[in-house]
C-alpha cells in the first residue's frame, strides 16, 4: 500500500502536517490494529478524513495532477458502474465466469475508493459519478450489453485494454509527484491483467469475431476479435513495431515477427483520445 | 551473438551524448534535450567500468535514468533466457497452446531485451550469465511457478522503477513493457490456478499491484544469476 510513500510527500512539501495531525506515529497505530482485507478496506475512508486535516497544505500537488487524477477516477467509475451492473444482469455463467467478473468489479471499485481518497487528501474534489451518468449501450451501439454475454464481454474487454492505455499515457504527467505516479502504476498494471484475463474468457467461451483471428491475453497488431468496428479506436496503433526509433521486428537478428514485435510492447493514448472513445458510454 | 558498434545503429541513450544521432529518439522530446545531453556526459563518468565487473561489487548498473535502463536490461535477460531454455526443452506434456503462448512470451521477452540493448548501446552492461539450477524444466509445476515468480517480480519491478527516471519518454517506454509483463503475469498465473490473475498474493487491499525497489527485486533475482550486479550507483528516489 501507499499510504507510507503518500504521507512521505506530503511531509515533503507539507513540513507541518503532523502539527495538524496528531502524530505521524498515532496515525499510523490506529491503521496498524486492524488486520485482514475486510478490516483494513475501511482506511481509505479513515484516510479521507485525516487527509482533510491536512489539506490546508501551502503546496499541495499541481493543477495537472489533480486533473490527471480525476481523469483516472472517471475512467475506474466507468469500469467500476459497468461491472457493478454486469454481475447483477443475470447473464454471466455461474462459476469461473462470474467469479472473474466480481473478481474484477471488486479491483474497480477499490480504485475508485483509492483515488477519491488521494484527491481528497491532496486538497482538491473528487470527480464523482452515478450509475444514472452512464450508458453502457453508448448510445444503442451495444443494444444487447447487459442481455448477450458476448457484448458483455466484449465491451468488458475494450474498457480494459483502453484504461491500460489511458494510464499509460498519462503516466508522464505524474512524473513530478513520486507517490501518485507509483499509485497510478500500481493500477496500470492491474489493468492489464483484467484485459488478459478478460481476453482469455472471451477465446475460451468461442465469442471471437471475425472467424479464425485469435485473440490472446496480449494485443497483437491492432486486432480486437471484437465485431464492431466502434472499438478500433481503442486499438488503433498497437500494430506499432518501432520503438525509440528502433525496429523491433527481428531484432537483434532474431526471428521477432510483426506481430509479436507489437505484442511485445503495448501503446499509450492520449487524454483526448480515451475522451473520444468514452464519451458515448456517458449517459 | 556480434555486438553492435554505434555506427550500425546509435542508442536512443547514446544519441544523447552524440548529437549527429540525437534526432533519432530524442526528435520528438522537444525542450528537454539540452538536460538530458548534459546528465548523460555525468554518467558517462560513472559508467567507465562496466564492461569488466568492478571486483567483487560485480557489474555496475551506472547510475541515473541509464542505471534503471541497464537494471530493466538485467532483468529482461534474465526473463529472456528463462523462456528460451523453456522453448529449447519444453517440461512433459506441454500442450500445444501452452508451447504456443510461452513462445511468445519468449518472443516478447527477447524483443525487450534486445530494445535494451540497441538503446543502450555503448552504454549497455555486459551479457549476463544466468543460474537455473533451481529450476526442473522438466516439470510443468516448476516451471509455471518459476514464471509466475518471473512475471510478477518484472511487474513489481518496472512499477517500482518508475518514480526512479526522470525523462518521461523513459518512462513511457517502461510503461509499454510493463503492461506486457501483467499480460504475461496473468496468464500464467491462470494457467496455474483459475482466477488467480490479479489475487490477493499481488494486490493489495486498495487493488494496488505490487511494486518493488531495485534493491529487493535484484535480491530475488540474484538467485538466478551468475553475474554479480552492483547497484550501488542507482537513484534512490
Amino acid at each position: 500500500m501507499n499510504l507510507q510513500n503518500i504521507l512521505s510527500e506530503i511531509e515533503k512539501t507539507d513540513p507541518e502536517v503532523y502539527d495538524r495531525l496528531d502524530t505521524r506515529r498515532d496515525a499510523m497505530k490506529s491503521f496498524a490494529k486492524t488486520s485482514g482485507r475486510i478490516a483494513l478496506a475501511a482506511i481509505p475512508f479513515a484516510l479521507g478524513s485525516m487527509f482533510q486535516k491536512a489539506s490546508a497544505s501551502p503546496t499541495g500537488p499541481s493543477d495537472i495532477i489533480i486533473d490527471t487524477l480525476n481523469f483516472a477516477l472517471t475512467l475506474e467509475y466507468l469500469e467500476s458502474n459497468f461491472y457493478i451492473m454486469a454481475v447483477a444482469s443475470g447473464i454471466i455463467p455461474s462459476g469461473d465466469s462470474l467469479n472473474a467478473l466480481t473478481i474484477i468489479r471488486d479491483h474497480e471499485n477499490e480504485h475508485v475508493n483509492f483515488l477519491k481518497t488521494a484527491i481528497t487528501a491532496a486538497g482538491a474534489t473528487p470527480v464523482s459519478f452515478t450509475a444514472a451518468s452512464f450508458d453502457f449501450t453508448a448510445k444503442g451501439t451495444f443494444p444487447n450489453v447487459f442481455s448477450d454475454y458476448g457484448t458483455l464481454l466484449a465491451v468488458a474487454q475494450t474498457f480494459e485494454d483502453t484504461g491500460v492505455r489511458a494510464y499509460k499515457g498519462q503516466a508522464p504527467n505524474l512524473i513530478s509527484n513520486n507517490a501518485y505516479l507509483t499509485a497510478a502504476l500500481q493500477i496500470h498494471s492491474v489493468e492489464a491483467r483484467h484485459a488478459a484475463h478478460l481476453r482469455e474468457m472471451r477465446k475460451a467461451a468461442n465469442l471471437l469475431v471475425p472467424a479464425g483471428v485469435n485473440v490472446k491475453p496480449w494485443i497483437t497488431l491492432n486486432q480486437s476479435g471484437i465485431a464492431t468496428s466502434a472499438v478500433q479506436a481503442s486499438y488503433n496503433g498497437e500494430e506499432n513495431v518501432t520503438q525509440a526509433g528502433i525496429a523491433i521486428t527481428n531484432i537483434g537478428g532474431f526471428n521477432i515477427s510483426a506481430a509479436a514485435a507489437s505484442e511485445a510492447f503495448d501503446e499509450p493514448l492520449t487524454k483526448d483520445q480515451i475522451t473520444a472513445i468514452v464519451t458515448p458510454f456517458f449517459a | 551473438m556480434p555486438i553492435k558498434t554505434k555506427e550500425d545503429q546509435p542508442g536512443f541513450i547514446e544519441g544523447m551524448a552524440k548529437p549527429v544521432s540525437r534526432r533519432n529518439f530524442f526528435g520528438i522530446m522537444g525542450a528537454g534535450t539540452a538536460i538530458m545531453v548534459a546528465g548523460a556526459s555525468c554518467h558517462k563518468v560513472i559508467y567507465g567500468n562496466h564492461g569488466k565487473g568492478n571486483g567483487n561489487h560485480g557489474i555496475n548498473l551506472g547510475s541515473g535514468d541509464i542505471g534503471i535502463l541497464n537494471y530493466a536490461y538485467a532483468l529482461e535477460q534474465l526473463e529472456a533466457a528463462f523462456y528460451t531454455k523453456i522453448i529449447s526443452s519444453p517440461y512433459k506434456n506441454i500442450s500445444w497452446m501452452e508451447k504456443a503462448y510461452l513462445t511468445d512470451i519468449r518472443d516478447h521477452e527477447i524483443a525487450h531485451r534486445e530494445f535494451f540493448k540497441a538503446a543502450l548501446s555503448s552504454m549497455a552492461i555486459p551479457a549476463l550469465e544466468v543460474n537455473f539450477s533451481s529450476i526442473d524444466f522438466s516439470d510443468r509445476t516448476s516451471v509455471l511457478g518459476t514464471a509466475k515468480a518471473f512475471e510478477d517480480l518484472g511487474v513489481s519491478a518496472y512499477n517500482g522503477a518508475g518514480q526512479l527516471i526522470t525523462n518521461p519518454d523513459y518512462l513511457t517506454i517502461a510503461g509499454k513493457i510493463v503492461s506486457v509483463e501483467a499480460r504475461h503475469a496473468a496468464w500464467i498465473r491462470d494457467m496455474i490456478m483459475m482466477n488467480s490473475f490479479a489475487d490477493s498474493t499481488v494486490l493489495d487491499m486498495n487493488g494496488l499491484d505490487v511494486e518493488r525497489k531495485p534493491n529487493d527485486v535484484l535480491a530475488i533475482a540474484g538467485t538466478y544469476l551468475k553475474s554479480k550486479l552492483d547497484a550501488s550507483n542507482l537513484p534512490t528516489n
